[in-house]
């Protein structure tokens, strides 16, 4: 091996990784069984599965948004460019890069659209000049927030929510963004768009997502890889284009059967795969 | 005619009052949603940590109790024991009680409450004291003059600097960058934790404004009545100024200040002798749950935002 190779390898250590992670909520309710993933740095990875499988789980135990719902990370670890991340709060891990966007939006109703992009900005400490330069990037990407500048973000409708909170969590000029289902709720054509400029910011921007989603479709159109989680496992992986093309996958994320129905007895069961080194 | 405007100029002077103590409620409950019903307790507190100071200070720096200096020192030493209780509260009786239910902080301010009453009578007796503010109670002589009116000097400081205070907060609010992450706060904790904003700071600076707010109301109040327990009843007339103006609004507590304090004076002189006097004490309430009647989220009150 020459010593190029070497410095690759090293630096080609994951980006952000999750290491057999275990979730207990309330002390009682084990809700991920030991989750391994990884994200490359510059890439779009999805997160897929049904309803509570742990996808929301899996990115609250990143973002260390749990305590406050009682869960807590029992085992594992969680690594961010090499660095150890699952004890630092929210507020350290923004200033560090990594930001959530929460499920169902969570906008500040009262704030109007320009106050909630604004209030992200809240760990940085910068001139007037650069939050303003902030605040006109935010408005390239999301034009239609612009014109809606001085509503009460709880009077706008679902999409520009999500464009809201999406802008919100740019403002904080995050190198990595944990995308909580961003299609809850919205006409198709209004998450072909949001997925066009979560696309266009990670091409751009260089922002790396991961992202939560129950469409699965859509998500591995966009994406370069993918996980799918069953029962708080990670039952499935691979790149996103053959995750789309796998015969299981389709029949039952995607509705689309090859020929016929198939029978439950006749599905391959997936094994978790084990990690004996966490 | 002259009289009608006398009564209802004292009125709005001493809803101004009223509007602070009740400024105090809503900074609270705007930022953390608790309805913190200690905040009586607190300007009671407030006023008699001043006094007390006051009167300790000439003897620790041989000043005369009625110099500037010794005021201010006192009023230095009062804000900062107000801050210092703010911020306790935050992380001894609020922070371990995060996301339970509402009623759970409300009762942990209940008991916050007789804590509060307790160490402020512990510390400095439960003496009734007076406070001289240096303004004096009586007539401004032009207007005696030219209107034939009794417009209380006192009354009118009061309101002028509870003007200030309420500009000031509501500039504060408004336009600054913790302001703004106050009412972010205030619509939703856990986004707001979400995008990095640390809960617990802003809920420190939240208790330390109220903690100000109440040292000020503590002592336009007490300069007025005399620093004593009955202080912390004060509190209560704050509620009905509360539901007309609305929980969430400082404006609000301002305006539910002034028509209470304009209402409840006029509606004693006026409709007070027709069935044998004394509704000043209770026509706030009448009016109060009217308005829960007509308009449960007061005047200036934030509407619930649903989309459905």
């Amino acid at each position: 091996m020459t010593s190029a190779a070497t410095a690759n390898a090293a630096s080609a250590a994951p980006y952000l990784s999750i290491n057999n992670v275990e979730v207990i909520y309330d002390h009682v309710i084990l809700v991920l069984k030991g989750v391994s993933l990884q994200v490359e740095k510059g890439s779009i990875v999805a997160l897929l599965g049904a309803n509570g499988a742990g996808k929301s789980t899996t990115l609250k135990s990143i973002s260390n948004l749990l305590g406050a719902e009682r869960g807590d990370v029992t085992k594992g670890n969680i690594e961010f460019k090499g660095q150890r991340i699952d004890q630092m709060t929210p507020n350290d891990l923004v200033k560090r890069g990594v930001i959530q966007v929460m499920e169902g939006r969570h906008c500040f109703g009262h704030l109007t659209i320009e106050e909630n992009l604004l209030t992200g900005a809240y760990t940085r400490s910068i001139s007037r000049a650069d939050l303003k330069e902030s605040l006109e990037k935010v408005y390239h990407y999301f034009p239609r927030l612009k014109t809606r500048r001085t509503s009460q973000a709880g009077y706008t409708s679902g999409g520009e929510q999500q464009m809201c909170a999406i802008g919100r969590a740019l403002m904080a000029k995050p190198e990595m963004i944990l995308l909580d289902e961003p299609s809850m709720g919205l006409a198709p054509q209004i998450v072909e768009e949001i997925f066009e400029i979560v696309k266009d910011l990670n091409s751009r921007e260089q922002v790396s997502f991961l992202l939560a989603e129950q469409n699965t479709m859509v998500a591995l159109r966009y994406a370069d890889y993918g996980y799918i989680m069953e029962n708080g496992r990670i039952v499935m992986e691979g790149a996103a284009n053959e995750l789309a093309t796998n015969e299981d996958v389709k029949e039952f994320y995607l509705g689309l059967a090859g020929e016929g129905r198939k029978s439950f007895r006749d599905v391959k069961h997936y094994r978790r795969r084990k990690r004996w080194l966490s | 005619m002259g009289f009608f405007f006398e009564v209802l100029i004292g009125g709005l002077l001493s809803g101004v009052l009223y509007a602070l103590v009740a400024l105090g409620f809503v900074l609270i409950y705007k930022a953390s949603g608790v309805f913190n019903f200690a905040q009586g307790a607190m300007v009671f507190f407030a006023a008699l940590t001043f006094v007390g100071f006051k009167e300790l200070l000439p003897g620790w720096t041989g000043l005369e109790e009625s110099s500037v200096v010794v005021f201010w020192l006192a009023f230095a030493l009062a804000l900062a024991s107000m801050v210092v209780l703010g911020i306790l509260t935050e992380k001894v009786v609020l922070r371990p009680l995060v996301n339970q239910p509402h009623i759970t902080l409300f009762m942990a301010t209940i008991g916050l409450t007789f804590l509060v009453e307790g160490i402020a009578q512990a510390i400095w007796g439960a003496n009734v004291r007076g406070l001289d503010l240096g303004i004096t109670d009586e007539p401004i002589e032009w207007i005696l003059d030219s209107a034939d009116m009794i417009v209380s000097k006192f009354d009118v400081f009061a309101a002028a600097l509870a003007g200030i205070l309420v500009a000031s907060l509501a500039l504060f609010f408004q336009y600054t960058k913790v302001g703004r992450a106050l009412r972010a706060v205030a619509d939703d904790h856990q986004a707001a934790l979400s995008i990095g904003i640390p809960l617990q700071h802003i809920w420190a600076i939240v208790w330390a404004v109220a903690g100000f707010v109440a040292l000020v109301a503590g002592l336009i109040w007490g300069a007025r009545s005399g620093v004593q327990f009955a202080l912390t009843f004060t509190a209560l007339k704050a509620l009905p100024v509360l539901i007309l103006g609305g929980f969430t609004s400082v404006p609000g507590a301002i305006v539910g200040g002034l028509i209470i304090g304009a209402s409840e004076k006029l509606a004693e002189v006026y409709i007070g002798p027709m069935v044998g006097g004394g509704i000043e004490g209770w026509f706030p309430y009448m009016l109060a749950l009217f308005f829960l009647l007509v308009r449960p989220e007061g005047l200036f009150g934030e509407k619930h935002i649903d989309r459905v």
